[in-house]
């Protein structure tokens, strides 16, 4: 079925050894349709993702703003189910791109955290990142991550302490998600301030990657990250693409054009 | 009503297996820390600050100073007896936090929360309501403080609760009305948390009950626990001895901790909670969470959750906006596993009946959470029969609810509205 993915961290190395950063696209599964995601993250790996990041609607997203609040209700509405995450991520695999998952644990925790992670890794999924679970609450998942080979993504924040940030990046693996503003998802102006400041002290810490997510929507956002992060994580702005006029396809097409642009912008980082 | 659900009874948790470690913020398996990263310096800072006030004269001489001169405590006690005759004869007596100033037990926390919040250096404080008493007490105490406020609102609960809606706008806070979910409790949860991670450097949330991340339940919890602590000493002053049952109601649950912690090293006083019922727990339309919810994680904390097959959190309903809410406090999870409480429920209509007794036979007319328990109370004063005496909670009064009770009793003059 599925053969051996290449794990984050050799993607992450990949880009790097190319003097860029890595692309990493967030899309939620579901919307606008089960079809139309999977479409989606298909174009995300077409257009030049080198990570797409899974998210699995959930009722009630207390990290995201409003772009992705609006797109996990519509999908929750259409019908979506935490099996169909799977699903995509197949289609990820398929199409030669490398998926990891978003999710907020109690979505992990109702199915089991053992059955979650084997049908995770059946499914050829490359981890989890975990926006409402600390390494402190993370026993179970630490186990069943390692059992399956299983990449764990914690996230650390402007307001994380030198203590904290060992505990959290020395409980990663595959990379660290350094949220580059205090707040929620959601496109903004400035995303820098804060997000290089974090990076220097995350990198005092730990020799995994650092990808920064959180508020970046244009290339040049793109660009000015790419010069110190190891990947760009990008999500509202390519949830409002697909969210926007008209037929499935004008949309999709918007999402390639975004996403090759975004794709331009890490290789235009000045390192 | 319902039949009191024990563990025997405990619907089956499923697969999930928590692996219990003595952590700090556990009730057994239940509670924790479920959260972003980027709360946790908050999270840890306020923990280290309670502790630091607990044995801090400077905070609780001025937070019994405040109780004393402006809360107005301690509470009495009032014995109900024309209520009682429908109570199968025990004797009932009520803790009157509905006569605490805002008109409930929620000033009790606020006030406490409030000064840590000064004392933390910082200069807002943001709150969820349901009722809208919770609201109510956090804009009167930053008032009082001189703290900036906002107070968010399932827009579904700012129309059953418009007259505190008023109120906290009248004292100066900002109310946000929610609109996405099912537009109430859970929903202005969701809301105030993402304010917190936004503005945590100078915001303190103010958590209403005894839910969330730790410390909150168990902060919340100790704020309130004076409650228990003033009637045990008033019930045996009047009756020479403890209760057989001590009886609240259960939204998030933190009017029910306060009342219920003193007692729960006395072995023979039953710890009764009763959670909203709705339409009936058969009609899905209710809040009776450990009548028919499984273990997992909402806001912050693991406990008992209404969720469906998926683990998505599913809508709760209730008459009463403040116990209108899909999971509770983790140490009533742990409570009631534990067998040391009781959990029941009572429908919408036995609460509009309590309401309405008490109204009519003692000229008190309580919150509509705060009816549930005198619910409770008349179901286990018919089991308990008339030598029982019970201690209710009435953590409330209704002023709030008057528009609720003029439509559901039909009182409204046509064309009045
Ligand atoms: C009067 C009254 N009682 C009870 C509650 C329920 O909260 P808790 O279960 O935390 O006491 C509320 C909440 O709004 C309330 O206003």
């Amino acid at each position: 079925m599925t053969t051996a993915t290449a794990g984050v961290e050799d993607v992450l190395a990949r880009c790097r050894a190319e003097g860029r950063a890595a692309l990493i696209g967030y899309l939620p599964v579901g919307f606008p349709s089960l079809e139309g995601s999977v479409a989606a993250m298909r174009v995300l790996v077409e257009a030049g993702c080198d990570i797409v990041e899974v998210g699995i609607p959930y009722s009630d997203p207390l990290m995201d703003g409003p772009t992705i609040q609006g797109a996990a209700a519509a999908a929750l509405a259409g019908g979506t189910r935490v099996d169909d995450v799977f699903t995509a991520v197949a289609a990820v695999r398929e199409a030669g791109g490398t998926a990891v998952v978003m999710t907020y644990w109690n979505l992990v925790l109702h199915r089991g955290v053992e059955r979650f992670a084997a049908d995770l890794a059946a499914a050829g999924g490359a981890g989890l990142i975990t926006p409402d679970l600390i390494p402190d609450e993370a026993a179970e998942w630490t186990s069943a991550s390692d059992r399956h080979g299983l990449d764990r993504v914690f996230l650390v924040a402007p307001s994380s302490t030198r203590e904290r940030l060992e505990v959290v990046t020395s409980a990663c693996r595959g990379f660290v998600y350094a949220a580059s503003t205090m707040g929620v998802t959601g496109a903004r102006e400035n995303v820098d301030a804060d997000a290089r400041g974090l990076l220097e002290r995350v990198r005092a810490v730990t020799d995994l990657p650092v990808c920064v997510g959180l508020g970046v929507s244009t290339r040049a956002q793109a660009a000015e990250i790419a010069a110190y992060a190891d990947g760009v994580i990008v999500g509202s702005a390519l949830v409002r693409a697909l969210a926007g006029e008209g037929e499935l396809t004008q949309r999709l097409d918007t999402l390639r054009t975004l996403t090759a642009e975004l794709a331009q912008g890490v290789r235009e980082g000045n390192r | 009503m319902s039949e009191p659900t024990s563990r025997a009874e405990a619907p089956d948790a499923g697969e999930l297996t928590v692996e219990e470690l003595p952590r700090p913020g556990r009730f057994g398996q239940f509670g924790g820390r479920y959260v972003p990263e980027a709360l946790v310096p908050a999270l840890e800072q306020l923990d280290e600050a309670r502790q630091k006030a607990a044995v801090d004269p400077e905070f609780t001489d001025e937070l019994a100073r405040l109780h004393a001169t402006y809360t107005g405590r301690p509470s009495i006690l009032t014995e109900v007896p024309r209520f009682a005759a429908h109570c199968g004869g025990a004797r009932v007596v009520l803790k009157r936090e509905d006569l605490n100033h805002t008109g409930s037990h929620k000033i009790n926390n606020v006030l406490a929360q409030a000064l840590i919040t000064k004392r933390m250096g910082k200069t807002r404080i943001i709150a969820e309501t349901g009722a809208g008493q919770h609201g109510v007490a956090t804009a009167t105490a930053a008032a009082l403080m001189g703290l900036e406020c906002t107070v968010y609102m399932g827009r579904v609960d700012t129309e059953r609760q418009a007259l505190n809606v008023a109120r906290m706008r009248i004292l100066g806070a900002q109310v946000v009305p929610v609109e996405h979910g099912s537009a109430t409790l859970k929903d202005a949860i969701n809301e105030a948390l993402r304010d917190w991670v936004t503005n945590v450097a100078t915001t303190h949330y103010c958590i209403g009950t005894v839910t969330g991340p730790h410390p909150f339940p168990e902060m919340v919890r100790d704020f309130h626990a004076l409650i228990g602590e003033e009637a045990r000493a008033q019930v045996l002053e009047l009756a020479g001895r403890l209760p057989d049952a001590v009886i609240a109601c259960v939204g998030g649950g933190s009017n029910a901790m306060g009342i219920f912690h003193r007692f729960v090293p006395d072995a023979g006083v039953r710890l009764i909670g009763v959670e909203a019922g709705g339409e009936g727990v058969e009609s899905g339309r209710h809040a009776a969470r450990f009548a028919s919810a499984t273990p997992g994680v909402l806001h912050g904390a693991m406990s008992y959750l209404m969720q469906d097959a998926d683990g998505q959190t599913v809508e709760s309903h209730s008459i009463s906006a403040g116990l209108d809410y899909p999971s509770v406090g983790p140490e009533h999870a742990h409570l009631r596993d534990s067998g040391r409480a009781e959990y029941r429920y009572a429908t919408d209509e036995q609460v509009m009946e309590a309401f309405s007794l008490l109204c009519r036979t003692e000229g008190i007319i309580p919150a509509l959470e705060s009816a549930h328990a005198l619910a409770g109370a008349m179901e286990v004063g018919r089991e308990l029969g008339p030598e029982a005496l019970l201690l209710v909670n009435l953590s409330g009064r209704g002023d709030k609810d008057m528009h609720t009770a003029a439509a559901w009793f039909g009182l409204v003059e046509e064309g009045s509205t």
